[in-house]
């Protein structure tokens, strides 16, 4: 509702002239901008990769300054990781709580353009203007037209394993990532074409029809079939299905009985009724004539009657079907069946005239037929044997021969049949003399029978049928007597093969093998030719195009004859259909059509991935279903069919065995679900360019692939989950409701254990994860939240709770929730077979292995860089370092090796989220700096009309209820309630909708609005968290003010929160509307107005994070005064003398004097910055984009100045306590004064034997201090390279070398670093030397646990890691600027986890260690995101003033400050120039500006004098009272 | 309106920012929950007065929930 931020206005171009600065710049240069040269103009777009918190920030803080940002997301939709933890820390805040309104905000955005299911291709260009090629993959799902109700979820037949879920759960493959995804359109998950339907040449999506038989779903599983294939009754028997030879699960253990599945799904509905198939309605004017009702002519009229043609159908013979009909017999293919498909294909409209022999198909084209399509197939001609005796009367081809016979046509056969040839025509024939009482029938087979083309089965009936097989034999001549056949004379055949005189293949034989076999009757089977002879002449050199079938007569098609007929069922099926579609572009007089391309490729599994599978039980080996035959006994005495097809049961645990290897299925189920047409599965990627001027990289990490530790089972051991599978058990949307559960038994965990460091500082990532210790401690107490009683322990080396806040949470996991941590390292575990339990090996502080056995374990896994990041670095041609991370090249940390390029996160190296969140601000500040000229030159504003006034007028309210397709109006009476909506007062018209989210019905509101002149809006829907705005948008567009709209939640609030009660939820749903429309009738339109902002900013400070933050806002263009209390720039900067090692920390910034002076230099000639030395901030007032400040120099003069924003960057001081004799011995160093030592006294290094550095000093003991392990181990790497026969040792509690500072740790081990570690129990003891005496030694007393002994440490030197403690003045800074501090004295952040460099106080910024200690990288980043939320401040050039604020009626104001007490914001003020109650000077006034609308100030004003607009007493009231009077009706 | 006189009746003021969010992923999950709870969206759970409580239940509402 609110809206902040105003019109955005060009943001006048303050940087006068070029600056004369060389060197390394930290921030990109300004481009010119438009007014300069066109052809190099930058372009005010920045791309963000990766939609996670860090790309959502960076695109957020780019949009609000005035760019426009597309956010590419390779999946389906953002939020990343985050979305899917369920609590963060240090604040145990809801993770989705936390992030939905960043998505929320990301998504309504009017200048981020979101392009999910996308990836970066290439980039071409330089800084400023980039040619970015984006790849679009298809969502299969149109997002513009989605609304996100799940009904294509509800029909998907299709579940995997749902990802976001971590695999704990099963999703569908038409899916949302999450319920609160942005965008919150569906998408269709495929992985490619399954191997059955690509095998398949009518492409039959047989994946579909399974996974519909699975769910039981038979009905739509034959709509399915009959979609690709009008002849299911046919191909489920007699097919040769090709799919079922490709089929994946055959590398498993057997193919998926597909054809038998086809066959169930037909006999089913045959058996409960099949569903009536209606005429087509004729919707175009042309007549097709198809000549042949086999399977190509009958699919072909099919297809074009359901394009609205009308079709004939000619047939010769006097029965429609073709070789279906006349060439199988009915044993095999009974002719019921195959008439229910004819049946069905003739009921939409085709006209079948039988008997009609066409010879000239051009005639029917002269008659007045628009197309005629021949169609005949295959002829079954009755050819010559080729060998001797084959005209004697007794032998008779077997075309012939089942022709008669299912034609009913007499034959005469005797006792002992002869059938030759070793195809499936012979196999029917012989089976056929058998059935017609043949006693003795033989087959000649001229292979061995394995060779047959033939079932197992119908090879076992051949034996048990009583048919003879004769087995490498050829007929070599028929034995006549009388003219009537008496034998064959029978040769072996040998390999190879002949050719006889036509050129056909003959066997070969091997002379000399001659047999006979007497024999009454013979029936030989040669291959079936086909041919177009029976066409008139002028048709004998007819050409066709074998691609569209079209013959040189134009209009004539043909799919008949040697070239382009067919010879299985499902190949003239396909023909079919093909020549349809070329007929119809025939028609339409369009190109004929090519060849489809493949648009995916065939999914195809390894053999290896599905052995793995197996292996963890994904996939459960299962024997093939197969049919029960009919017994023998009865098959050869009748024509009885002989396979019975799968029961239902068999069916569907068949079913079942399908990998689904395309995962979704295309089964269409969703198409035909879909109540706004919005899905396509016909999309295909596409590429796009795009135009940008900057590039922000935040792909975020992968979790290391737990199952590669084999030690620890992970994907074997049930009950071993990754710790974000554990995050997803936590929490309340995931797959157990938040209650933990093992997965072996879903019964409650007693013990657990987190392992830490799983694929994190081990020997393939020198690196550490930088999170694990923290979400392993979060998660162990939220599981003790959820369990009281839960035993937890957690295994580590060390704990890494090194940022703020994070040592306290630690200590309260140890001491409030019991949780047991143990310093080391798990070796193993093993699975009890019998419980699911887990037995842990490791060895124990003391050396000692210990075995410990658990319910549960939870595998702490590490960050990776995932191989698409990689990728995409590779493609772009950004450098990685050897784990793959984004290699800093530059000063800026944040830039990546090709210039204009940043790099954000994970990505750069592991993080949090705070961290990750201030780096997406750091780069959006780059950015800006490179692209401030070209603000506001690509972002728009909505249109509208003007607005109505509806002052005066009396409330006409419109209620508009919304179906949500099934998911409102299937649980309510959804016309009821919008019945009941025009009854109740003030509303002049109610109406329901289908979804009232689609585009249409948007449309229709604000139609109506006009129309009817409505003043105010409900819309009884979903919930206005996601949707208000969108109907916001309709009134707006209408000329009415948007607050004159409320919203009914009646989706999550009434229909699926009572689903189990219609009666209850429609009547919530009225009382819902009522409350609504009472409120509505007392809304009132409320107008923002425009308050000028000032463009500087004051940044206090001049350490590295103010002179960044300073340089940051300055190359954006804004005037920044820098305020300095010392004489010179750098703060601690300065004493940082010693050099990071940057080859090992990857940290480019690491030479802190070089640093300091580049900033210094950069600063100081810097026409946008002035520079306030030896100035401190006298006294502050003022809000955001007008702040006063006076400033007092040393001198005791003053200055003022006005600005818009303000950064402190105060920074922190090394602590200087009394511990461990500080101050008390001058070989008692700090680290900066060994530093400082180590700098400029080389000649005494030498004489060091030994040293020792205590962590972990005095503050620190309470909160980690961060940046102490990294400054010793740097120090001491110093000192040992300086003097490498000197013994150092350092005493640590944890060693914290978080990210890639885990090398130093490890560099230090490798060259002699010793390590000791102390508990808070035995702190070490120092002993100082008396003065003047002895050896001067200093003695110091280190506790050695393993050995329960102290060891004596004798030294030259001892060191202390010193912790930063605040700066002096910041108590002082704080109260007079307003903002809070954290219990350890550093500047309180407005959220730990998202605003971390916000205060509380809006347009107040930290950055640096005011902030928290920090290393000076880091700070350095820190304050470039500070000047990125600074900047987006400044660059709107004014700020939107009211909405709903709190107001103050000063007459009724008593001056009594419980406002300004109460509200957390500081916001009301005791104005002096106001007057009270009573005429009293002195009232409340509530700054517009600043005010946050929570409206606590209006609840907790004893005189009632303080209003909350939009929420106002009457409004709230109108609400409560309008459900009560539910009581009076 | 037999029903609304038999069940009691709740009134639920929800924080926008959080318990209202809530309630709306109890509707995802297909939660189940009593249909005499009515929730109404408030900024803020500070907005809330005791008036406006004392409201509910002087017009005869049984109970008055504040979630935030």
């Amino acid at each position: 509702m609110k809206d902040k931020m105003a019109a955005p206005r060009e943001a006048a171009n303050i940087n006068e002239g070029e600056s004369k600065r060389g060197g390394t710049p930290f921030f990109p240069r300004p481009l010119p901008g438009n007014d300069g040269q066109s052809s190099s103009s930058p372009i005010g777009a920045v791309m963000v990769v990766g939609g996670g918190i860090a790309g959502m920030q960076a695109a957020l803080d780019l949009a609000d300054q005035g760019f426009k940002v597309y956010l590419i997301e390779e999946q389906t939709a953002i939020g990343g990781h985050m979305a899917q933890l369920d609590k963060t820390f240090p604040t145990n805040d809801c993770a989705m709580c936390n992030i939905s309104p960043k998505l929320v905000d990301t998504g309504r955005h009017r200048n981020i353009e979101i392009l999910t299911n996308s990836e970066v291709l290439a980039i071409d260009g330089g800084p400023g203007n980039f040619n970015v090629t984006v790849q679009r993959n298809p969502r299969y799902i149109d997002v513009s037209k989605c609304v996100g109700c799940g009904d294509c979820a509800a029909v998907c037949p299709v579940t995997l394993p749902d990802l976001y879920e971590v695999g704990l759960t099963q999703r569908k493959a038409a899916y949302r990532l999450y319920t609160q995804a942005v965008p919150a359109a569906y998408a269709i998950e495929k992985r490619g074409i399954a191997p059955c339907r690509d095998a398949c040449p009518a492409n039959q999506r047989a994946q579909g029809y399974i996974a519909l038989i699975a769910a039981g779903r038979y009905r739509e599983a034959l709509r399915v079939i009959k979609e690709d294939n009008p002849f299911p009754s046919v191909c489920g028997r007699t097919c040769h299905h090709p799919c079922e030879g490709s089929c994946t699960r055959a590398l498993v253990d057997q193919p998926v009985s597909i054809m038998a599945l086809k066959r169930f799904v037909v006999d089913y509905a045959l058996a409960y009724g099949r569903e009536k198939v209606t005429p087509v309605p004729r919707t175009r004017p042309e007549w097709i004539a198809v000549v042949g009702a086999g399977p190509a002519g009958l699919t072909a009229a099919h297809d074009l009657i359901r394009l609205g043609y009308g079709v004939t159908v000619y047939e010769a013979l006097p029965v429609p079907g073709g070789m279906m009909r006349v060439g199988i017999p009915a044993h095999r293919l009974p002719k019921g069946v195959l008439q229910q498909d004819i049946d069905d294909i003739l009921a939409l409209g085709v006209v079948l005239k039988t008997n009609s022999p066409v010879r000239d198909p051009a005639a029917l084209l002269e008659q007045g037929y628009h197309a005629v399509c021949l169609a005949t197939g295959i002829s079954a001609r009755d050819l010559s044997l080729g060998i001797e005796g084959e005209d004697a009367a007794g032998v008779i081809s077997a075309a012939a021969f089942l022709r008669k016979i299912n034609l009913g046509e007499p034959v005469q056969i005797g006792q002992r049949v002869v059938v030759a040839g070793g195809g499936i025509t012979a196999l029917d024939a012989a089976a056929v003399a058998r059935r017609l009482g043949a006693e003795q029938v033989n087959l000649i087979l001229d292979r061995p029978r394995g060779e047959l083309p033939a079932y197992q089965w119908e090879l076992e009936a051949i034996d048990a049928e009583g048919i003879q097989l004769i087995e490498r034999r050829a007929i070599t001549r028929i034995l006549v007597e009388d003219g009537w056949v008496v034998g064959v004379e029978l040769a072996e055949t040998a390999p190879g093969a002949a050719t006889d005189a036509h050129g056909r293949p003959r066997p070969k034989i091997r002379p000399g093998t001659e047999s006979t076999l007497k024999a009454d009757t013979v029936i030989g089977t040669v291959g079936q030719f086909s041919d177009l002879n029976f066409l008139d002449p002028r048709y004998d050199d007819l050409s066709i195009d074998s691609s569209t079938f079209e013959s040189e007569i134009p209009g004539l098609f043909v799919v008949a004859g040697r070239r382009t007929g067919a010879s299985y069922i499902i190949d003239a099926i396909a023909l079919g259909h093909r020549v349809a579609r070329s007929i119809h572009a025939y028609l339409q007089g369009q190109p004929p059509e090519l060849p489809a391309a493949a648009t995916l490729p065939v999914a195809r599994y390894a053999r290896q991935e599905l052995a793995q599978k197996v292996f963890v039980g994904e996939i459960t080996p299962a024997k093939r279903a197969e049919p029960a035959l009919l017994p023998t006994p009865e098959r050869v005495t009748s024509f009885r069919e002989v396979v019975l097809g799968l029961t239902e049961h068999q069916a569907r645990e068949e079913a079942l065995r399908c990998l689904q290897c395309g995962v979704c299925s295309e089964c269409l189920a969703c198409v035909y679900a879909c109540g706004v047409n919005a899905i396509d599965h016909d999309m295909l990627a596409r590429k796009e360019t795009l135009q940008v001027g900057a590039v922000i990289l935040a792909p975020g990490y992968q979790t290391y692939e737990a199952g590669l530790s084999e030690e620890f089972g992970f994907g074997r051991y049930a009950n071993v989950v990754t710790a974000l599978q554990f995050e997803r058990l936590l929490s309340a949307s995931g797959p157990t409701m938040g209650h933990v559960l093992r997965p072996s038994d879903h019964k409650p965990p007693r013990r657990i254990a987190f392992l830490q460091c799983i694929g994190s500082r081990d020997q393939d990532h020198d690196y550490c994860s930088a999170v694990c210790c923290m979400y392993a401690t979060k998660e162990a107490c939220v599981a003790r939240e959820h369990q009281p009683d839960l035993d937890v322990h957690v295994y580590l080396m060390d704990m890494r709770a090194f940022s703020k806040g994070y040592w306290a949470y630690f200590e309260r996991a140890r001491r409030r929730y019991g949780v047991h941590y143990h310093n080391c390292r798990v070796s193993s575990l093993q699975e009890d077979p019998g419980t699911h339990d887990l037995i842990l090996s490791a060895v124990d502080e003391m050396g000692k292995p210990v075995q410990e056995r658990f319910d549960m374990v939870v595998l702490s896994v590490g960050m990776e860089v995932a191989g698409s990041a990689r990728r995409l670095a590779q493609r772009l041609g950004v450098e990685l370092d050897e784990n793959g991370f984004c290699r800093n090249v530059s000063l800026n940390p944040l830039e990546t090796s090709l210039p204009g390029t940043f790099a954000v996160g994970p990505f750069r190296e592991p993080k949090d989220i705070p961290e990750s969140v201030i780096e997406a601000s750091g780069a959006a500040a780059s950015c800006a700096a490179m692209l401030s000229n070209v603000r506001w030159s690509l972002t728009q504003r909505p249109e509208y009309p003007p607005e109505r006034e509806v002052a005066g007028e009396l409330p006409r309210t419109g209620v508009f209820v919304c179906h949500c397709g099934a998911n409102i109006g299937g649980f309510l009476d959804v016309p009821a309630v919008a019945a009941y909506a025009g009854s109740l007062p003030h509303v002049v018209h109610s109406d329901h909708f289908l979804y009232a989210c689609s585009q249409d019905s948007i449309k229709m509101i604000t139609q109506r609005i006009r129309e009817l002149g409505l003043n105010r809006v409900v819309v009884a829907s979903c919930s206005p968290l996601t949707h208000a705005p969108l109907f916001q948008d309709s009134l707006c567009a209408a000329g009415l003010n948007p607050y004159l709209f409320e919203m009914a939640n009646i989706r999550n609030q009434c229909s699926w929160v009572h689903s189990e009660d219609r009666q209850a939820a429609t009547h919530k749903a009225r009382d819902l509307v009522r409350m609504a429309a009472a409120r509505a009738a007392r809304l009132e339109p409320q107008h923002t107005i425009s308050s000028p902002i000032q463009s500087a900013a004051l940044v206090v400070g001049g350490g590295p994070a103010g002179m960044t933050a300073a340089l940051a806002l300055a190359e954006q263009g804004f005037p920044v005064h820098l305020v300095e209390k010392e004489s010179r720039l750098g703060g601690n900067l300065r004493k940082v003398l010693v050099p990071m090692p940057a080859e090992l920390t990857r940290n480019r910034t690491g030479d802190y004097q070089e640093l300091a002076r580049e900033l210094i230099r950069q600063i100081s000639n810097h026409p946008n910055i002035v520079l306030h030395l030896e100035s401190s901030v006298a006294d502050t007032s003022g809000f955001v984009g007008n702040f006063t400040t006076t400033l007092r120099r040393s001198d005791g003069s003053t200055q003022i100045l006005k600005h818009g924003v303000t950064i402190l960057a105060t920074g922190g001081e090394e602590y200087h306590g009394p511990e461990y004799g500080y101050g008390s011995h001058p070989r008692v160093l700090t680290q900066l004064e060994f530093e400082e030592f180590l700098s400029n006294q080389p000649s005494a290094i030498h004489n060091l034997k030994s040293i020792a550095m205590v962590l972990c000093v005095g503050p620190a003991e309470r909160y980690c201090s961060r940046i102490c392990c990294i400054v010793a181990l740097k120090n001491a790497l110093h000192f040992k390279t300086l003097n490498p026969e000197a013994e150092v040792v350092i005493l640590y509690k944890d060693i914290r070398t978080y990210g890639f500072k885990e090398r130093l740790y490890q560099e230090a081990r490798q060259r002699g670093v010793l390590f000791s570690r102390y508990d808070e129990s035995h702190p070490p003891k120092v002993n100082l030397p008396e003065e003047e005496n002895g050896d001067g030694k200093l003695h110091v007393l280190a506790y050695e646990a393993a050995l329960d002994t102290w060891l004596n440490l004798e030294l030259d030197l001892l060191v202390l890691s010193m912790p930063v403690v605040p700066s002096s003045e910041a108590r002082a800074l704080a109260n007079r600027f307003k903002v809070s501090l954290d219990a350890d004295g550093f500047f309180s952040e407005a959220h730990v986890k998202l605003r971390p460099v916000d205060s509380a106080t809006e347009g107040i910024f930290f950055a640096g260690m005011a902030h928290y200690p920090k290393l000076a990288e880091e700070s350095i980043i820190q304050a470039e995101a500070a000047a990125s939320r600074a900047a987006r401040v400044l660059s709107q050039g004014s700020l939107s003033v009211g909405g709903q604020i709190a107001v103050v009626d000063p007459a009724s104001c008593t001056g009594c400050l419980t406002c300004l007490r109460i509200c957390p914001y500081h916001v009301p003020k005791i104005r002096v120039d106001l007057h009270g109650i009573g005429g009293i000077q002195g009232a409340a006034y509530i700054e517009p500006a600043v005010c946050q609308g929570c409206g606590i100030c209006a609840a907790e004003c004893p005189a009632r004098a303080i209003q909350l607009i939009h929420y106002t007493d009457a409004q709230m009231r109108a609400k409560v009272f309008a459900l009560a009077e539910a009581f009076e009706t | 309106m037999n029903e609304t006189q038999t069940a009691n009746q709740l009134i639920a003021f929800c924080c926008e920012h959080c318990a209202y969010a809530a309630a709306d992923l109890a509707g995802s999950l297909r939660l189940q929950y009593p249909p005499s709870v009515k929730i109404v969206l408030v900024p803020c759970t500070g907005r809330l007065d005791e008036l406006l409580a004392l409201d509910a239940l002087e017009a005869g509402l049984d109970g008055v929930m504040v979630a935030g």
